[in-house]
């Protein structure tokens, strides 16, 4: 029972919860550094370790912290690990570093990461908030992946560097550029959602198919 | 003099927080439903903008020099305790103001805008005077942010739209259309 509720967690967090297409969480990282899927995968992995390690922290001491002042704690929590992340960073990949600048200290306020302490990681044990950070976190590389990716082979006719069609693609320029951002971000929710509306309407069907 | 209109201006306008930084995107989706609000919001971000320039400044010029490795936690403590500081203030002289704000004036600790804020200022070196106008900058871009969206989405909801398109991938899209729109204001120190 136990290892199935892990997974459980584990999985609705890629897809059903996705933090970023379904409950439109964590924009800023989002948005900011997906002008290419290299760095997108950059900040998704920083994102990854604070993400888990901050987890598993806040639910060990989750009942030592104090419920006065529990964000606070979280929040420092959250800050030390960014330190580490964003140091590491730093000594690993100093181009990559580069490019990122001010958003890898900027995963501290990443409304999604303190969300996930608030909901989930401090009210259950280590082995499921483990799990949840996990699926969470792979669900935000995931989406930081689709619209890096996507925002790269348009903007520049490559995806990791290497260019996909040719020399005589002529680069959409503005979709590296923020409005890219948030326009190629507008038109995936607007997938979704129309997944989401066409699901519902099958079901709909399929219950009035059953009254007759 | 020059210089410290540049800065104003370049955080207002040019690369105005919500639109070329893509920060503060939270409030900016979250509270941008209605004008009055959002304009409430913005002035507050506003005035701890301020409050973080001052502490930032002293952090980074007495303390922080020793310990650079600190600097992440001892701003976000600033920041947090700065909020509450605003938090308590309002409540004493003005609660019906604290209470218009309801749950969003604890939300501004965790608005990027104001971290992202205290980074670049530190990351650039801004001196004392230079921090004060770049803060006024930058709230006042988000408070110009919040307001321009406030104001599209309340003619958003009279109009008649499909239904898939509502809610935040319509808000995305016009928020994409304001940045090209906020796009044109880069060739104002190009010449």
């Amino acid at each position: 029972m136990q290892s199935t509720t892990a997974s459980d967690e584990f999985l609705k967090g890629i897809w059903k919860e996705n933090p970023v297409f379904v409950h439109v969480l964590g924009l800023c990282p989002m948005l900011a550094v997906t002008n290419s899927a290299i760095n997108a995968i950059a900040m998704g992995l920083a994102t990854f370790f604070v993400l888990v390690g901050s987890s598993t922290l806040v639910s060990l001491f989750r009942n030592l912290i104090p419920r006065q002042v529990r964000i606070s704690c979280y929040i420092i929590i959250i800050a030390t690990f960014v330190t580490v992340a964003d140091y590491t960073l730093q000594a690993l990949v100093p181009v990559v570093h580069k490019e990122l600048g001010a958003f890898v200290p900027l995963i501290v306020v990443n409304c999604m990461i303190l969300g996930r302490q608030e909901a989930f990681a401090s009210k259950h044990n280590v082995k499921l908030a483990v799990a949840d950070a996990f699926g969470v976190a792979i669900g935000f590389i995931f989406a930081l992946f689709i619209l890096g990716g996507l925002r790269e082979i348009l903007g520049n006719g490559s995806l990791f560097g290497i260019s996909l069609f040719g020399p005589n693609f002529e680069p959409w320029v503005i979709m590296l550029l923020p409005p890219g951002g948030f326009i190629m971000l507008g038109l995936i929710l607007l997938f979704f959602n129309w997944l989401k509306q066409k699901k519902d309407n099958l079901v709909e069907q399929l219950a009035t198919k059953e009254l007759v | 003099m020059d210089n410290l209109i540049w800065i104003f201006i370049s955080a207002l306008l040019v690369n105005n927080f919500v639109f070329s930084y893509f920060l503060g995107l939270c409030p900016f989706f979250g509270v941008s439903g209605r004008l009055e609000t959002a304009l409430r919001l913005g002035l507050a971000s506003t005035f701890v903008m301020l409050i973080t320039a001052i502490c930032t400044w002293f952090l980074n010029t007495y303390i922080l020099i020793y310990a650079p490795y600190l600097r992440l936690i001892s701003f976000i403590v600033v920041v947090a305790s700065t909020v509450q500081f605003v938090e308590m203030v309002i409540k004493k002289f003005s609660p019906a103001l604290f209470k218009a704000l309801g749950i969003y004036l604890p939300l501004i600790t965790t608005n990027c805008a104001i971290l992202g804020f205290a980074i670049f200022s530190t990351n650039r070196g801004y001196g004392f005077g230079e921090g004060i106008i770049f803060a006024l900058g930058a709230g006042g871009g988000f408070t110009l942010a919040l307001v321009l969206m406030a104001g599209l989405r309340e003619e958003n909801e009279l109009s008649s739209i499909p239904q898939v398109v509502k809610g935040t991938a319509m808000s995305m899209i016009i928020a994409g259309i304001l940045s090209l729109a906020f796009m044109g204001f880069s060739g104002l120190f190009s010449s």
